[in-house]
């Protein structure tokens, strides 16, 4: 697939109330062209409640369901259930994709636990969490997914704590996909949003999504921003299937060796929330702290896949 | 068909005579057999419904709003915490105008931890725009539930209706109660019908960011389809009693009111024991009657006026308290018939967290209230210090003393 493939048809239409530069009018972008027009939508609490444009018009070309913070797998749930009754009786003749669309506040804290519920049932939707790694629509305070040392409007001097990682929670509670996108490899996200849409249970989707005014770099930088984070490992792309991971794009070439691991530094310095790890004089100890992390995290995968090809290499008896 | 059933399987009855397509409800007492009644119906090919065991009541009501705008009848159970915990959902699924019915258990809210009956959880829920029903036994709940859904579903309504009855008192005791035919209750409620869905075809956004003018006007129209509400109510209470048979009043049931110059007011079973004192203090030669409010939201504003306008004295009972006021029933009625003249109106708050409310603590405290010896404000004629309260406090006494607390 590549990107000239893509459907023409928009379902994210012009004249959105989105800021310059965002990365979750983009991503829905991709999302809907992938999913296309047998789709329902649930939009959570998030900044996607305003940027799709205030009430009487809507830049969602989906039927759509705004609905409360708390409530993304519930909503799924309810709603899947209803469309199978639908199916049941006729009124359907094929079971729509029900997409729920959150954001990292609406996934990674208070609607953690409709999540997990909704995963534990497997109830059969999409949940995309596009995550910018704060609470961007209320002006950027710390969520469970700003990672360690960002600067948040309650983390003036950086975050202190990790953050934590939804996609591998959800892939412990044993759902059929989870995958993670990024902005950079629109076709990587493409794919996995094909894929997921024809695979039934609970499928769990998470974007990252750099926010220009909430992480503080330039609007037109969205792109570089999100490529930036995926070469120096600060976000990872795979898919997560049948007990097996897979790693693919840009994670899948660093892990390979057919590109280099960037220093995290790269990433850092190309955004205003990390400054304070640069000025008024560098935070060697934050900013190794961060790089070890990446660092361990990669030797790791990447000496597994020596491993792996060094055991294809080896000629195997047909008897063994 | 005829069966002796508890209240709470009569409501799980109500439901699938309702032909409800998806449930989801999390357990609760006094709650819980409702949804267990209507999980053996699934199992048992009684019931074409998706149940979804949600993780908690706020996922229960959210679910219950993406199945009904999905458009689908969906039906839920819950009880005082949990109806609190909803509490965010409720408001949102009367302003996204979805019809659907719950039933509540009434129950008292912790702490202390009390799973008896009282009415502080629903009149908590007041303000939400869901249209609240009470009932006194338990055909009530069966009839009710089915006629919530068509009121429910009525295109001059479209607002949730919340079903509501007593901890324990009904919904764990074992009353006779008559299953009407399936096609009779299909005759009187036509098959799913709503304002809107999320349809394919035509793709509408719902709920986005609204400006205050526009607020304003949806607020406005909840606001008239309650006052529609009343009509509607009343004509479901009249049809289910000529197609399906079973009447229980409209929006309230007046017992010896037509010759009364007294009468009391009650919601739930606190009515049913009215009905004793009622009868009890005709015999003591008060020409007393009795107004179950029925409907409490919307609330009976004229049918109100009417029936207290010729009375002397009426003495509300009211199994809730609105801190820092009174018994919210009593002034609900009083602020019903003000301007009006009217009787003389006094209010008792009694019954919380199923505290015995026996027909003769109501008669010998409606004599006070009719002779004009009880005074303003809500009464609390039960309260007293009993063996409990004075043990505790002589410890608490001796601890506030040891740690200096004057």
């Amino acid at each position: 697939m590549r990107l000239r493939d893509f459907p023409a048809e928009e379902l994210f239409l012009q004249g959105s109330a989105a800021c310059q530069g965002c990365p979750g009018s983009a991503a829905l972008r991709v999302a809907f062209k992938a999913l296309g027009r047998n789709t329902v939508l649930c939009v959570i609490a998030s900044c996607t409640s305003v940027l799709q444009s205030p009430y009487p018009v809507s830049a969602l070309n989906l039927p759509t369901l705004n609905m409360a913070f708390a409530t993304g797998g519930a909503v799924g749930s309810g709603m899947t259930a209803a469309a199978e009754r639908l199916v049941a009786r006729g009124e359907f003749e094929e079971k729509p994709t029900i997409l729920v669309w959150a954001g990292d506040g609406g996934t990674y804290d208070i609607g953690i636990q409709a999540l997990s519920g909704a995963a534990e049932r497997n109830a059969d939707f999409i949940y995309v969490c596009y995550n910018n790694e704060a609470y961007s629509n209320t002006g950027t305070q710390r969520s469970g997914a700003t990672p360690y040392a960002a600067w948040t409007t309650n983390t003036t001097r950086g975050k202190e704590e990790w953050r934590k990682d939804v996609a591998q929670i959800m892939v412990a509670h044993g759902i059929p996909y989870v995958a993670t996108a990024s902005l950079a490899y629109p076709t990587d996200m493409f794919r996995k949003f094909a894929k997921a849409r024809e695979i039934r249970g609970t499928r769990y989707i998470e974007i990252q999504a750099p926010c220009p005014p909430g992480w503080k770099f330039p609007s037109s930088h969205t792109v570089k921003i999100a490529r930036l984070a995926v070469q120096t490992g600060m976000w990872m792309l795979y898919e997560h299937e049948n007990g097996r991971t897979t790693y693919t794009a840009g994670t899948q070439r660093i892990i390979q060796g057919q590109a280099k691991l960037l220093p995290v530094e790269e990433y850092l310095q190309a955004q205003g929330r990390f400054r304070h790890l640069f000025h008024p004089e560098r935070d060697e100890k934050r900013i190794a702290a961060i790089q070890k992390r990446i660092s361990d995290v990669f030797e790791t995968l990447q000496f597994t896949h020596k491993m792996k090809e060094h055991l294809m290499d080896i000629e195997i008896s047909p008897r063994l | 068909m005829r069966l002796v059933e508890t209240g709470n399987h009569v409501a799980a009855w109500g439901a699938r005579l309702s032909r409800v397509e998806v449930v989801s409800a999390y357990p609760i007492t006094p709650q819980t057999q409702v949804i267990e009644e209507i999980s053996r119906f699934i199992d048992e090919g009684e019931m074409e419904c998706e149940y979804i065991p949600v993780e908690s009541e706020h996922s229960a009501m959210a679910a219950m709003i993406g199945a009904a705008a999905m458009g689908v009848r969906a039906f839920s159970a819950t009880s005082a915490h949990g109806l609190a915990y909803m509490h965010e959902l409720l408001h949102w699924a009367a302003a996204v105008r979805l019809p659907m019915v719950m039933v509540n258990v009434n129950r008292a809210l912790g702490p202390g931890w009390n799973i008896w009956c009282d009415h502080q959880d629903t009149m908590a829920a007041r303000d939400t725009g869901w249209i609240q029903l009470y009932c006194a036994d338990h055909q009530e709940i069966l009839d009710t539930v089915i006629q919530a859904y068509r009121i429910s579903e009525d295109p001059r309504v479209i607002l949730p209706v919340m079903v509501c009855y007593d901890a324990f008192v009904m919904s764990h005791t074992y009353m006779q109660v008559d299953i009407p035919e399936q096609e009779a209750v299909d005759r009187f409620l036509p098959p799913f019908r709503s304002l809107w869905k999320l349809d394919l075809a035509y793709p509408f956004t719902h709920g986005s960011v609204i400006y205050p003018d526009d607020y304003e006007e949806v607020r406005f129209s909840m606001q008239q389809a309650m006052d529609n509400a009343r009509r509607v109510i009343a004509e479901a209470a009249r049809e289910y009693r000529d197609m399906v048979g079973g009447y229980h009043g409209e929006l309230v049931d007046a017992y010896r009111m037509e010759d009364a110059e007294y009468a009391l007011l009650a919601m739930g079973t606190v009515a049913s024991e009215c009905r004793v004192a009622v009868d009890e203090l005709r015999e003591s030669g008060y020409p007393c009657g009795l107004v179950r409010i029925r409907s409490y939201r919307p609330f009976p504003v004229a049918e109100l006026r009417e029936l207290l306008a010729p009375l002397r004295v009426a003495l509300v009972i009211d199994r809730a308290i609105s801190f820092g006021l009174e018994g919210p029933l009593f002034s609900e009625v009083k602020a019903a018939v003000y301007g009006n003249g009217g009787p003389s109106i006094h209010g008792m708050v009694t019954g919380l967290g199923g505290r015995d409310v026996p027909y003769d603590l109501i008669a010998e405290n409606a004599v006070a209230a009719f002779q004009g010896k009880l005074p303003p404000g809500s009464h609390w004629p039960a309260v007293r210090l009993n063996e409990h309260h004075r043990l505790v406090k002589r410890s608490l006494e001796e601890y506030w003393k040891k740690e200096g607390v004057r």
